[in-house]
Order: C-alpha cells, then sequence, then structure tokens
C-alpha cells in the first residue's frame, strides 16, 4: 500500500470513529454507572473483580450478567442455566434479523458486530443513518467496540473498587431509558405509517399486566411475531416501511 | 460451587448469549438471497422492537403504589417535547435524565 493509499484509509477511520462516538455518549454513561453497580454487586458477593472483568468480556449482555450473579451463587445447574439464558437473551434473534441487510459486506468486522449485539448497540447502529462518506462497517464496529470498553471498564472498576464508592447516582440508570424512548421517537417521527411501534408498545404492555415483569417478554415476542405475520399484507400496502 | 463449575456457568451464558446473536445470520447467510418473509420481518421489527425496550425499561414502574410512576412519566413527557423542540439527541437524553435524578431524589 503506497503512503497515499495508507493515509487515506487512516482518514476514513478516523472520520468513521468521530462519527460513532457522540452517538455512544449516553451509552458511555449509562454502562459506566450500570457495568460499576454490576461489578460492585459481584464484589460484594464475594467475587474477585477478575469475575465480572472475564464476564463483561465474553457475555457482554447486562441483564444476565446480573442474573448469573444468582447462579453463581446457587448450586451447579448446567441445564437450567443455559435454558434461563437462552430465555433472557432470547430478543436478540430479533437484533439479527433486523440488522441482515445492514450487516452484509461488513467483512471481518462482521463476527465482532454479531457478538456484541447488545440492546444498545442494535439501537444505535439500526436507527442511525450512517452519512454520506463514512464508512459503514467502520461506524458499526466503533460504535460496538465502545460500548463494549465502557462496560468492561465499568464492571471492572465495580470489581475493584467495591462498595467504596459512595455518591447519590439514584436515578442515573434512566440514561438508558431515556435513550431507548428518543430511538423510539426518532422512528416514529422517520415513518409515515405506526403500526409496527404500536404493536411494539401495546402488545409489550399487555404482556407485563399478564405475565409480569420477570417473564413477559417471550409472549411479548411470540405476540409481536404473530401480528406483524397475520398483518403482513395492510402492513406492507400501507407501505413506510424504510 | 468449584471453579471449574463456575466457569461452566459463565460459559454457557456467554454460548446461549451468541447463539442468539448468531443464530439469524447463520440461518440466513449472505450468499444466498434473503426469503422475503424475513426481509419484511427486518423492516418491519424495529419500530417494535424499539417500541418493546421502551417498556422493558419501565417494567419495574409501580403505577398503583409508591409515586405511582409519576417520575417516569414527567420525564418521558420532557424528553419527548425536548426532543421536538430541539431535536437533538444528547440534550433530549442528558436534560432527561437529570431531571429525573433530580425527581427521584428531591421530590419524590
Amino acid at each position: 500500500m503506497s503512503a497515499n493509499e495508507k493515509k487515506k484509509k487512516q482518514d476514513m477511520i478516523k472520520k468513521a470513529f468521530l462519527c460513532a462516538f457522540p452517538k455512544t455518549i449516553p451509552i458511555m454513561m449509562g454502562f459506566l454507572f450500570l457495568g460499576m453497580s454490576y461489578g460492585i454487586y459481584m464484589k460484594v458477593s464475594g467475587f474477585s473483580f477478575i469475575y465480572p472483568l472475564c464476564m463483561s468480556v465474553v457475555i457482554f449482555g447486562g441483564s444476565l450478567e446480573f442474573v448469573a450473579v444468582a447462579m453463581l451463587l446457587g448450586s451447579f445447574a448446567p441445564l437450567q442455566t443455559f435454558l434461563m439464558a437462552l430465555m433472557i437473551q432470547a430478543r436478540h434473534l430479533f437484533y439479527g434479523i433486523s440488522m441482515l441487510e445492514k450487516y452484509k459486506g461488513t467483512g471481518w468486522k462482521k463476527p465482532y458486530l454479531i457478538f456484541g449485539l447488545c440492546d444498545e448497540s442494535f439501537s444505535v447502529n439500526c436507527s442511525t443513518e450512517v452519512p454520506e462518506g463514512v464508512e459503514k462497517s467502520w461506524f458499526y464496529f466503533f460504535v460496538t467496540m465502545l460500548n463494549q470498553v465502557y462496560w468492561v471498564i465499568g464492571a471492572t472498576v465495580g470489581g475493584i473498587l467495591g462498595s467504596f464508592i459512595r455518591f447519590n447516582t439514584e436515578g442515573l440508570d434512566f440514561v438508558m431509558t431515556a435513550m431507548f424512548v428518543v430511538i423510539f421517537l426518532e422512528q416514529w417521527l422517520k415513518e409515515k405509517k405506526h403500526y409496527t411501534a404500536l404493536i411494539g408498545v401495546l402488545v409489550s404492555a399487555v404482556c407485563l399486566l399478564v405475565f409480569g415483569a420477570e417473564s413477559f417478554l417471550i409472549p411479548t415476542m411470540v405476540c409481536i411475531l404473530c401480528l406483524l405475520t397475520v398483518f403482513r399484507k395492510p402492513i406492507e400496502k400501507a407501505g413506510g416501511l424504510s | 460451587m468449584t471453579v471449574a463449575q463456575e466457569i461452566i456457568t459463565i460459559a454457557l451464558c456467554a454460548l446461549a448469549t451468541m447463539l442468539t446473536r448468531f443464530i439469524p445470520f447463520l440461518v440466513f447467510r449472505t450468499n444466498k438471497p434473503t426469503p422475503k418473509y424475513i426481509r419484511y420481518l427486518g423492516k418491519a421489527l424495529p419500530a417494535a422492537i424499539f417500541g418493546m425496550l421502551v417498556v422493558y425499561c419501565l417494567k419495574n414502574v409501580t403505577i398503583l403504589t409508591g409515586n405511582h410512576g409519576l417520575p417516569e412519566l414527567l420525564t418521558i413527557c420532557l424528553v419527548v417535547l425536548l426532543h421536538l423542540w430541539k431535536r437533538n439527541m444528547l440534550l433530549s437524553i442528558l436534560g432527561g435524565t437529570v431531571c429525573y435524578m433530580l425527581l427521584v431524589q428531591i421530590v419524590f
């Protein structure tokens, strides 16, 4: 590669980074805070910081990692652990289906993009129109990588410092909720018809009332899938699917 | 639990997570055209998922007891108004978070 080409490539990567970083700032706040809460929780449960460090690297899924602490404290039950993890993480199936087209042609980065497809990376990568002139695959890569870096740092620092940290952060975790509200709103403003958005909110709310906070996600997913399938014709006819 | 059992437990959690993330990409390989129904789902699902994620974040809010979900309701209204007004993602998210922290720490 000539020096000129090399410079060009570096500029391209830098541009993608500068485009991706601002999108991840709310996640940085949320993940450092939630990651630290998780690390502290592991520490006070009697685990060395090595545990949150390794778990945040290999699992990289917040809600499951919290549940995993309880699993590690209980008796060894591999089948139950595996099934429970599958149920908690089942929503990722939807993320994959939604990203099939967007992650096409991302080359060697693709396995990592899929590996790091957590709620937040999915939301940002799925909802962002990558600007003209910014290399998509690098944008997706930096969003995914930065998010994981925040989470690993948060979890590890929490695990090291444990309960020494005392400052009033009550309510800081709302940063994640606010982000999902804004992304939902952006999606709402972007589309002409709101059938699918309404299906998502209403079905989730009804399932939450019927099945309760701990077990409403799977019934919600099944119902969303059924409704989208049954009403495919009218939804496609109405158009507005970007 | 022994250390080996702990490692197995963590590995199983990682494996389950990876399965749910990789399966769609393994089933619908890029070299074959994706079925129309799956392409339709890929377009129709995101809006529904974002709605589901909002509800998921609010799953532990109690409407009938405590503060009746008022801090959450007020903050979400503020986030929506702020966003419709300025259309600046960071401002809406940070403004909402500060508002929520003030509400739960001072008001409620």
